[in-house]
C-alpha cells in the first residue's frame, strides 16, 4: 500500500463529458428528441429572424418627401415604413411642445434618467438624496413650465410624449413611497381604527382595475371640488396614480416590516425607544433595504401601467404614438410605432429589472455572510 | 426480506455473500475527477465507515451504490443485482437500501408518521394501518413515538434525523446508508443520534457511514476506508487504521480531527 | 432550580389597570390618535360629499340607479345572450359582464397553460429552448400590456379582407374580420355529452378518492384509468349516440363579401384575448419555475432513495411543496387577468367599463356608473382573495 502515499494522478475526463462537444451535447442533443427538437428550434428562428430583416431592414422605406406615403403604400406589408418614425419622432417624443422649445423637454428627460442613475448608486443612498431629488424635480418643473429665467412660458395642455410618461412615473413615486410607508405602517399599528382605515384603503384599491380610478379621476372628480375650483387634467391622473402606487407599494413595505425578526422589535423596545424613535432608526432603516428589489419590480409595474392614461386621452408617450398614426396619411402604419414606442419603453424597464436582479443578487450574498 | 435480521447477525461475516461489490468505479463532474478506479466489497452484515477529508469524494461514493448519482465507468452490484439504466434493476435497489442525509430531507409538508408511511403505502404497497404500525414501532425504536402528529418543522435536529432513520427503515432496507448523518447537528444532538445508530447496528443491519466520527467507528465499525481525492488509500480494522496509519495523508488527516476535537 | 411548588401569586387574574385621564397613559394616547386620524377622515369625506351634492343639483344631475330599468339604445357587437338596443341598461351591463367573464376565464386557462409550459422550458436542459422562454419572459414583461393589445389589434387590422383572408388549414380564415374556426352545429346530443363528461370527471374523481381508501385498507394498488377512460370518454360518446350521433361540420366559407358559418372571434376579442394571456404568461413562467426551484433537491433525492418512482416523487412530494409557493401568486396573476381585462376598452372590445362607460356618458350618472365598475371588480377581488386566504391558512407549512 505503500505506492498510496503518492497521490494518483487525475485522469482526464473521457471526451464526452468535457469540452465543446460535451456542452453541445448535454445542452443540444441530450437524446433523440431534443436532439430534433433544437434543430427545429433553431430552424424557425432563424428564419423568422431573416424575415424580421427583410421586412425591417431591405425591404423597409426610411423616409418619403413631404407625407407622399406612396412608396410605403407600395410595399403592402412586405417592408416597413420607418418613414413614420423619421417624420413623427419629434411629436412621439414631445407631444405638441412648441417646435423650437423642445430642447426643455429633452432636457428634462436627461435629467430624469440622470436622477435614475443617481439614485440606483448604492452610495447615494443618504439622506440628501432627498435634496436631490427636490432640486431636480423643480428643475424639470422650470424647464417644462417657463415664465421664468427668460424662458417662454409653456401651458401643461401642450406638453406631450415621454416626459408625461416620466412625469407621472417620477412624481407618483415621489408622492406614493412616503404614502405608503405611512400606510404600511398604519397597517401593523394596534390601533384598531387607524389599521381599520388602512387596510380599507388597500383592499378597496388593489380590488379595482387602475382604469375605474382613472375615470374616476377624469370624470367624477371635478364633482368632488367647490364651484369654481379646478384642478388640471394631468395633476388629477397624476392624483389616481399616487393613491393607486401608494397601496400596491404599501403591500411591498409590510411584506418587509413582517420578515424583520421579532427580535428587532423587541430589541429596540428594551432599549427605552419612542415609537417614531423605534421605526426610523431600527425598523424602517432595515425593512426598507430588505424590499429594494420588490419596489424596483412594482415601480417597473406601474412605469408601464401610466401608459393606461390614454385611455383618459392623456398625451403620454403611448397617446403619442397612438396619435401620430391618426392622420390619413401615415394610417395603417401602427405596427412600426407600436415597435419604436416598445423599444423606448422596454430600454427602461429592462434597464431597471436588470438592476433590480443584480441587487437582489448582491443584497444576498451581503446577507449570507 | 426473506433473511431475518437474526440470521443475518449469525452469518459468518467472511464468508457472507457482498451486499455491495464495486469493480474500478470513476466518476466525473465535468472535467473534474472525483472517484477513481475505486473498488470495494462490503459483506452481508458488515458495518464500514468511510472516513476522509471534504471533497474526498466519499459521499459521491455512497450516493452512487443507490445511484442518486451516476458512475460513468466500471460496475457497481448491489445485492446482486448490477446498476445500469434499467429502471427495475434500479426500483428492487432502491426497496433494499435505505439512506439518511446530512440535512435530514424530511419531508416538511407531512407529518412524522406520514414521512414514515409514505414508501411502505406507495412503494412496498401496504396497507396504511400495517404502514402506520410498523412506523409506530421504529419511531418507538428511534424513541420518538409521541412526536408522530408533528410536522418536521416543530422538531429538533437530533429528532429530524431520528426520524429520517426510522423513515428508512420503514423499507426494511437490507443495507442502510449514512450520508455524514451527524454533520449538521449541534453537540448535545449528536450523541442521540449516535446512539440510535450503534442500536441500529446491534440488529446486524449492513451498514455503510460517512461519518467523523472516530468514537462511532471504533465502537460499531467492521473495517475502516479512507478516502482521499477520490481514491481509496488505506483500509482496515478500525484500531489498526487509526492507531498505525501507513500513509502521510492518513496521518495528516487524523491529526486534523483529533485537533478538531 | 427548584420549579416543585408554583409561585401562588402566579395563579391570580392579573389586576385591571384604571384608566386615568393623563397623557401618560398609553391608551389615553392611543385613543386621542385614532380620534384626530378619523376625524380627519371624516371631515375629507364630508366636504367632499357636500361638495358633491351642491354640485349635482346645480348641474341638474339625477341620481339614483333608476337609469338601469331605461331604455339603453347602445349597440353591442357580440353577446353571449340575447340583446338588442331596445333592451335596458341593466340588461346591457350584464352583457358587458358576461364578455369580461368570457375574456377573463378564457384568458385564465390559456394563460397558465401557456405559462406553465414557458415555465418548466426555462429549466430544460436544452439550451435553445431555454434561452428561447428566458428572452420571452424579460422581454413581454418589460412592454406595458396596453402597448401590446394596440399592437396586436394593429396587426388584426392590417391583416387583408375576407376575400384574401390567410387560409392556413382547411375551415381557418385570419382576416381583419377576426378569426373564424371550424365548429359543428351545437344539438342537444351536443349539450347532452358534455354534461355526461362533467357527470364522468365528478365520478372519476370519487372513484380514483374510493381507490386510494381502499389501497390504505390493503395495500393493494388499483389503476384507476379504465374506470377514468369509460367515463371521461365512454360516456360522454354514449350520450352523444344515444340521441343519434349527430354531427354536422360548420366550416366557414367565403360567399360573397364576408363568411358564413364557423365560430367567430372578432379582432377586437381575440388581440385582447392574445394580448392578456401573452403578457401574464410571461408572469405565470416565473411563478411556475420559481415554484419548482423552491423544492429542495434534497426532497426529490430523499423520495428517490425511498424507493419512489418518478410520477410518485413528483405526485406526492415535489408538486405539494411546489404549489404552496405557486398557487398565491398565481391567484394574484388570475386577479390580474380580469382587471387587465378591463383595457379593452381601448380596443373596443365590450366589456363591463366599456359599457358602464358609455352607460355614464349617455345618462350623465358618472358616480352610479363608476361605482358599478368598483363594485363588480371588488365583488371578484374580495371573493377570490377571501379562498385564497382560507387556502393558504389549510397548507401552510408548520413550522415551530
Amino acid at each position: 500500500m505503500s505506492d498510496a502515499a503518492i497521490p494518483s494522478p487525475a485522469r482526464a475526463a473521457p471526451i464526452t463529458l468535457v469540452g465543446p462537444i460535451a456542452w453541445v451535447r448535454t445542452n443540444l442533443f441530450s437524446g433523440w428528441f431534443s436532439g430534433l427538437f433544437s434543430l427545429l428550434l433553431l430552424f424557425l428562428i432563424v428564419k423568422w429572424a431573416m424575415g424580421f430583416i427583410e421586412w425591417g431592414v431591405i425591404n423597409a422605406v426610411w423616409s418619403v418627401p413631404n407625407n407622399q406615403t406612396q412608396a410605403c403604400r407600395e410595399l403592402k406589408g412586405t417592408g416597413a415604413c420607418w418613414a413614420v418614425i423619421t417624420e413623427k419622432h419629434r411629436f412621439i417624443l414631445f407631444g405638441t411642445y412648441p417646435y423650437e422649445e423642445q430642447w426643455r423637454a429633452f432636457l428634462s428627460i436627461l435629467i430624469f434618467i440622470g436622477l435614475f442613475i443617481v439614485s440606483a448608486q448604492r452610495v447615494f443612498w443618504r439622506k440628501e438624496l432627498g435634496l436631490v431629488w427636490v432640486g431636480a424635480l423643480t428643475a424639470i418643473g422650470i424647464l417644462m413650465w417657463g415664465g421664468v429665467l427668460g424662458l417662454n412660458y409653456v401651458p401643461q395642455e401642450r406638453w406631450g410624449g415621454l416626459v408625461i410618461t416620466l412625469i407621472l412615473a417620477t412624481f407618483g413615486l415621489a408622492f406614493a413611497f412616503p404614502l405608503s410607508i405611512l400606510v404600511a405602517l398604519g397597517r401593523r399599528s394596534k390601533l384598531p381604527a387607524i389599521k381599520a382605515l388602512c387596510v380599507l384603503y388597500v383592499e378597496l384599491i388593489r380590488g379595482v382595475p387602475l382604469i375605474s380610478l382613472l375615470f374616476m379621476a377624469s370624470v367624477m372628480f371635478p364633482l368632488f371640488l367647490p364651484e369654481g375650483m379646478n384642478v388640471d387634467k394631468l395633476l388629477r391622473a397624476q392624483i389616481a396614480i399616487i393613491l393607486f402606487a401608494g397601496a400596491y407599494l404599501a403591500e411591498v413595505v409590510r411584506g418587509g416590516l413582517q420578515t424583520l425578526p421579532r427580535g428587532q422589535y423587541e430589541a429596540a423596545d428594551a432599549l427605552g425607544l419612542s415609537y417614531w424613535a423605534k421605526t426610523g432608526l431600527i425598523i424602517l432603516p432595515q425593512a426598507l433595504r430588505l424590499v429594494i428589489p420588490p419596489l424596483v419590480n412594482t415601480f417597473i409595474g406601474f412605469f408601464k401601467d401610466t401608459s393606461l392614461v390614454l385611455i383618459i386621452g392623456i398625451f403620454d408617450l403611448l397617446t403619442a404614438g397612438k396619435t401620430a398614426i391618426i392622420e390619413p396619411a401615415w394610417q395603417g402604419f401602427g405596427i412600426e410605432v407600436y415597435l419604436t414606442v416598445g423599444f423606448i419603453y422596454f430600454c427602461f424597464c429592462f434597464a431597471m429589472s436588470r438592476y433590480s436582479q443584480n441587487l437582489e443578487a448582491e443584497l444576498n450574498r451581503h446577507r449570507v455572510r | 426480506m426473506s433473511t431475518s435480521m437474526e440470521a443475518v447477525a449469525s452469518a459468518a461475516r467472511a464468508d457472507a455473500p457482498p451486499a455491495i461489490l464495486l469493480d474500478k468505479v470513476n466518476k466525473w463532474y465535468g472535467a473534474m475527477h472525483v472517484l477513481r478506479d475505486v473498488s470495494l466489497n462490503v459483506a452481508l452484515g458488515e458495518r464500514l465507515v468511510v472516513c476522509g477529508p471534504s471533497g474526498s469524494g466519499k459521499s459521491t461514493l455512497i450516493r452512487c451504490i443507490n445511484r442518486l448519482e451516476t458512475h460513468q465507468e466500471g460496475s457497481i452490484k448491489v445485492d446482486g443485482i448490477e446498476l445500469s439504466d434499467d429502471l427495475r434493476a434500479l426500483d428492487a435497489i432502491r426497496r433494499e437500501v435505505g439512506m439518511v442525509f446530512q440535512s435530514f430531507n424530511l419531508f416538511p409538508h407531512l407529518t412524522i408518521l406520514e414521512n414514515c408511511t409514505l414508501a411502505p403505502i406507495w412503494v412496498r404497497h401496504m396497507p396504511k394501518a400495517e404502514a402506520e404500525a410498523l412506523a409506530m414501532q421504529y419511531l418507538e425504536r428511534v424513541k420518538i413515538p409521541e412526536q408522530a402528529k408533528k410536522y418536521p418543522g416543530q422538531l429538533s435536529g437530533g429528532q429530524q434525523q431520528r426520524v429520517a432513520i426510522a423513515r428508512a427503515l420503514c423499507m426494511k432496507p437490507k443495507i442502510m446508508l449514512f450520508d455524514e448523518p451527524t454533520s449538521a447537528l449541534d453537540p448535545e444532538m449528536i450523541k442521540e443520534v449516535l446512539e440510535t445508530m450503534v442500536g441500529l447496528a446491534e440488529t446486524g443491519m449492513t451498514m455503510v457511514c460517512v461519518t467523523h466520527e472516530m468514537g462511532f467507528a471504533r465502537q460499531v465499525a467492521d473495517r475502516v476506508v479512507f478516502m482521499d481525492r477520490g481514491e481509496i488509500v488505506e483500509q482496515g480494522a478500525p484500531n489498526d487504521v487509526f492507531e498505525n496509519p501507513r500513509t502521510d495523508r492518513l496521518k495528516l488527516f487524523l491529526s486534523q480531527i483529533l485537533r478538531g476535537h | 432550580m427548584s420549579q416543585t411548588s408554583i409561585d401562588p401569586r402566579s395563579l391570580r387574574a392579573p389586576p385591571k389597570r384604571p384608566i386615568r385621564l393623563s397623557w401618560a397613559d398609553e391608551r389615553i394616547r392611543g385613543i386621542f390618535w385614532q380620534l384626530v386620524v378619523v376625524g380627519i377622515v371624516v371631515a375629507i369625506v364630508w366636504w367632499l360629499w357636500s361638495n358633491t351634492v351642491h354640485n349635482l343639483e346645480v348641474r341638474r344631475i339625477a341620481t339614483g340607479f333608476g337609469f338601469l330599468n331605461r331604455e339603453a339604445g347602445l349597440p353591442i357587437a357580440e353577446s353571449l345572450i340575447n340583446y338588442s338596443p331596445t333592451n335596458t341598461y341593466l340588461r346591457a351591463l350584464l352583457v358587458g359582464l358576461l364578455n369580461t367573464l368570457k375574456v377573463a376565464v378564457v384568458g385564465i386557462i390559456l394563460a397558465t397553460v401557456f405559462g406553465t409550459l414557458i415555465g418548466i422550458a426555462r429549466l430544460s436542459k436544452n439550451w435553445v429552448l431555454r434561452t428561447l422562454s428566458a428572452t420571452y419572459v424579460e422581454v413581454i414583461r418589460d412592454l406595458p400590456l396596453l402597448l401590446q393589445l394596440l399592437f396586436w389589434y394593429a396587426i388584426l387590422q392590417g391583416l387583408p379582407g375576407p376575400r384574401q383572408a390567410l387560409h392556413p388549414a382547411e375551415g381557418l380564415f385570419l382576416s381583419n374580420r377576426g378569426l373564424k374556426l371550424p365548429w359543428i352545429q351545437w344539438e342537444g346530443a351536443h349539450s347532452l355529452a358534455l354534461v355526461a363528461f362533467v357527470l364522468g370527471a365528478v365520478i372519476t374523481f370519487f372513484y380514483r378518492r374510493q381507490a386510494i381508501v381502499r389501497q390504505m385498507a390493503d395495500g393493494m394498488p388499483r389503476a384507476t384509468w379504465p374506470v377514468a377512460l369509460v367515463c371521461l370518454a365512454g360516456l360522454p360518446l354514449a350520450a352523444w349516440a344515444a340521441l343519434g350521433a349527430p354531427f354536422t361540420p360548420d366550416i366557414p366559407a367565403l360567399r360573397g363579401f364576408n363568411f358564413q358559418g364557423g365560430l367567430t372571434l372578432s379582432p377586437e376579442y381575440f388581440a385582447l384575448l392574445a394580448g392578456l394571456v401573452m403578457y401574464t404568461s410571461g408572469f405565470i413562467a416565473e411563478i411556475v419555475r420559481a415554484g419548482i426551484q423552491a423544492v429542495p433537491n434534497g426532497q426529490r433525492e430523499a423520495a428517490q432513495a425511498l424507493g419512489l418512482r418518478p410520477g410518485a416523487v413528483l405526485r406526492l412530494v415535489v408538486l405539494p411543496q411546489a404549489l404552496r409557493v405557486i398557487v398565491p401568486p398565481m391567484t394574484s396573476q388570475y386577479l390580474n387577468i380580469t382587471k387587465n381585462s378591463s383595457l379593452a376598452v381601448a380596443i373596443g372590445y365590450q366589456d363591463i367599463v366599456s359599457i358602464a362607460n358609455t352607460t355614464l356618458n349617455q345618462t350623465g350618472q358618472a358616480i352610479e356608473g363608476i361605482a358599478i365598475i368598483m363594485l363588480v371588480y371588488l365583488t371578484i377581488s374580495l371573493s377570490i382573495s377571501g379562498f385564497m386566504n382560507w387556502y393558504n391558512a389549510r397548507i401552510a407549512l408548520v413550522e415551530r
